[in-house]
């Protein structure tokens, strides 16, 4: 049982601010259902455009993150967007008294939304963060680099545990725990040892070919094209996709999340699966069978 | 008196120990203290009451001899001396066999094992969380020594997998064959070493309203399987340490409380207030059922409401008093929900707002009664609060795709 505080208790219990506004002046909305979590901001400004008028959020997710969406919707409502913009998930979590360190993420999803609302208004964006210039580290949760620096730098960070607990990177499969230390070693000032290594984890991926790779090697070879050229993309729409067998150019795949059933997986495994691997591993016989 | 009534209903978490076991057990704190395995009377009047609780969890298990009971710790301990005492016997070219739904307690065993070199088969079940038997036989016909380890009943969704015919496909292709049946013992009627060729079986005295801290690993006669715990020559050499006797005599009346259960009814009578919870609950809009209604034990109710998440659920359950578990991933330590919802390929709007009711024969219709009053408004509360699940997701693909 997490040990809340009070103050958490009491928002969870009387959310402030629920609901919706017609004719917002800027929305941002982080998280999704397949995350367990996800919060969508909305306000609106006074008269004169410069103070939030009023503010009222929708939180899909456990007690601290409908605590820390009513906390924040509280905490900035009266705020110039300067102000607002400087509100950080380390605030949200001082003014709930404290959230469990494993639930600080909760806060760090209510100081993302907030970004992206006002991003939203000030440029009319629906998106907050760019994909390109800003590398996916963590595809379980869609965790990019910049929203880990972030965290990090707010929060002075220093082990990849607390990156996961504040940003959840790293927090399903782990695999790009790798890349979270060596994030964490930049920003600590190790920056020269564990560039050669980020590097050398971004070489291509097969200067042999393919067809005369070992079973082993074909697996792993697919695997990293899928996990760096096909789950970002299905994951931004709440799929995935399980590499199952290789078999000579055969390729089997699961899909998974709400690509399985989905009525485009087909298209999604010709152009994109299909198309990616191709490419990657320099083979045109490949085929991708979905099962 | 602001304190609700309470109303447990996470009866596969734990169970209340029965007054019965709690008074059995007392004489053994305060004056039959012996050593059970001491050469004076003292202490050998406590080994015959050991060995008699050994014949009350063979008579439930039917064992054919009491000496096929090994006293363990839990649960955990029973499925690790399992495994790891199989594979060591077996030796390095065998192969483990187990589902992709098993509790922690054998998937991290297994998974170590395929650390160090195993070939480990993680066999998937259907999206009603029923066994791929297809995937089973494949993996049987692996060429090799062979461990076999299934669970009889799902801990989270109650789903039976078909051990009898499990076992004797394993035996057929030469495999040693555990179950883990921590949920089902107690629970399930066919449960019986002498019709069902499993090998060994696990299983935990809190479960079954024994204490926690007792479990027992069944080993039939001529099973290779090496001792898990060194160091002393209890439990016929093969596990280690003094005996728990107060324990052990718990977990004795436990299994005979348990017998009588099995004959007496009560069970269909868990049922039945299990199914009127599961109706009531139905009504709530887009209430799904996880897992197999029929092949489940009787006891479990595994329930997702959609666009909402477990722990918020179970925050407000817990105001009214109502104990209940979710594997939503903020409830199970990790950040990910459950891995027998997800195994099963339930749809992820269903992933984190799944709840677990489970019973006992301490379960009234009062306690049913407070889940129903009290849980549909704990889904409209949430539902009002969540952004999806309103018809229109823009942000959400799932519903358009």
């Amino acid at each position: 049982m997490w040990d809340y505080s009070e103050k958490v208790l009491d928002h969870f219990h009387h959310p402030r601010n629920v609901g919706t506004i017609e004719n917002p002046d800027g929305v941002g909305q982080v998280g999704a259902l397949a995350c367990g979590d996800a919060l969508k901001l909305a306000f609106k400004l006074d008269e004169k455009k410069e103070r939030i008028a009023d503010v009222k959020f929708q939180t899909f997710g456990c007690a601290s993150a409908i605590a820390s969406s009513s906390a924040l919707t509280e905490m900035i409502k009266g705020m110039t967007l300067d102000e607002a913009s400087k509100v950080t998930n380390a605030d949200i979590a001082k003014y709930l008294d404290g959230l469990p360190e494993q639930k600080m993420h909760c806060s760090v999803m209510g100081m993302e939304a907030l970004e992206a609302a006002i991003a939203n208004y000030r440029t009319g964006d629906t998106t907050v963060r760019e994909l390109k210039d800003d590398p996916l580290v963590c595809t379980c949760f869609n965790v990019h680099e910049s929203e880990i620096v972030e965290a990090v730098r707010i929060n002075h960070l220093t082990t990849v545990e607390q990156v996961t607990n504040y940003t959840k990177a790293g927090g399903a499969c782990g695999k790009c725990k790798g890349a979270i230390q060596a994030i964490l070693d930049r920003e600590l000032g190790n920056r020269a040892e564990n560039g050669a290594a980020r590097n050398a984890a971004a070489a291509p991926a097969a200067p042999v070919p393919f067809a005369e790779l070992s079973p082993a090697k074909k697996v792993m070879a697919v695997e990293k094209v899928l996990e760096a050229e096909v789950r970002p993309s299905l994951r931004l729409d709440g799929g995935d996709i399980e590499l199952v067998d290789v078999q000579g150019a055969r390729i089997q795949v699961r899909f998974l999340g709400h690509c399985a059933g989905c009525m485009a997986a087909n298209l999604t495994k010709n152009g994109l699966v299909e198309k990616k691997l191709r490419e990657a591993l320099g083979d045109d016989a490949l085929e991708v069978e979905a099962i | 008196m602001d304190e609700p009534a309470l109303h447990y209903l996470d009866n596969n978490a734990t169970t209340m120990p029965a007054p019965e076991v709690v008074e059995a057990m007392m004489p053994f704190f305060t004056e039959r203290w012996g050593n059970a395995s001491s050469m004076y009377e003292f202490g050998g009047r406590v080994h015959r009451d050991m060995e008699a609780a050994r014949a009350k969890v063979a008579a439930l298990l039917g064992a054919g001899d009491p000496s096929e009971v090994v006293f363990t710790s839990c649960g955990s301990e029973s499925d690790n001396h399992a495994i790891f005492g199989t594979v060591q016997a077996l030796g390095p070219e065998t192969t483990v066999i187990t589902s992709k739904v098993e509790h922690p307690a054998v998937l991290q065993p297994c998974r170590a094992l395929e650390e160090r070199g195993h070939r480990v088969v993680f066999v998937g079940v259907h999206r009603d969380g029923t066994l791929d038997m297809d995937a089973y036989r494949g993996a049987l016909s692996i060429p090799g020594p062979k461990l076999v380890t299934l669970m009889w009943a799902n801990n989270e969704t109650g789903v039976l997998f078909p051990i009898r015919e499990c076992a004797e496909l394993a035996k057929a292709a030469g495999a040693v064959f555990h179950t883990d049946a921590t949920q089902a013992v107690g629970k399930v009627a066919e449960i019986d070493a002498s019709a069902v060729p499993f090998d060994m079986l696990s299983f935990s005295g809190h479960k079954i309203h024994a204490p926690k801290g007792i479990g027992a690993l069944y080993i039939r006669r001529g099973t290779p399987v090496r001792p898990f715990l060194l160091g002393g020559h209890q439990e016929k050499s093969r596990r280690a340490g003094t005996e728990n006797v107060p324990y052990i005599v718990g977990l004795g009346k436990a299994c005979e409380l348990a017998a009588a259960e099995l004959r007496d009814g009560t069970l269909g009578r868990v049922a039945a207030l299990r199914d009127r919870l599961q109706e009531g609950l139905l009504a709530i809009p887009e209430t799904v059922v996880n897992g197999n209604r029929e092949m489940r034990l009787p006891n479990t109710l595994n329930v997702s409401f959609p666009y909402i998440e477990g722990e918020a659920m179970l925050f407000h359950l817990g105001d009214a008093g109502i104990c209940a578990s979710s594997g939503s991933a903020c409830t199970s330590g990790s950040l990910e929900p459950s891995h027998v919802l997800r195994a099963m390929d339930a749809p992820f709007t269903a992933l984190h707002g799944s709840l677990r009711f489970s019973l006992s024969r301490y379960t009234t219709d009062e306690d049913v009664d407070a889940v129903l009053e009290t849980m549909p408004g704990i889904v409209r509360t949430l539902r009002e609060l969540s952004p999806f699940g309103r018809g229109e997701e823009p942000d959400d693909p799932g519903a358009a795709r």
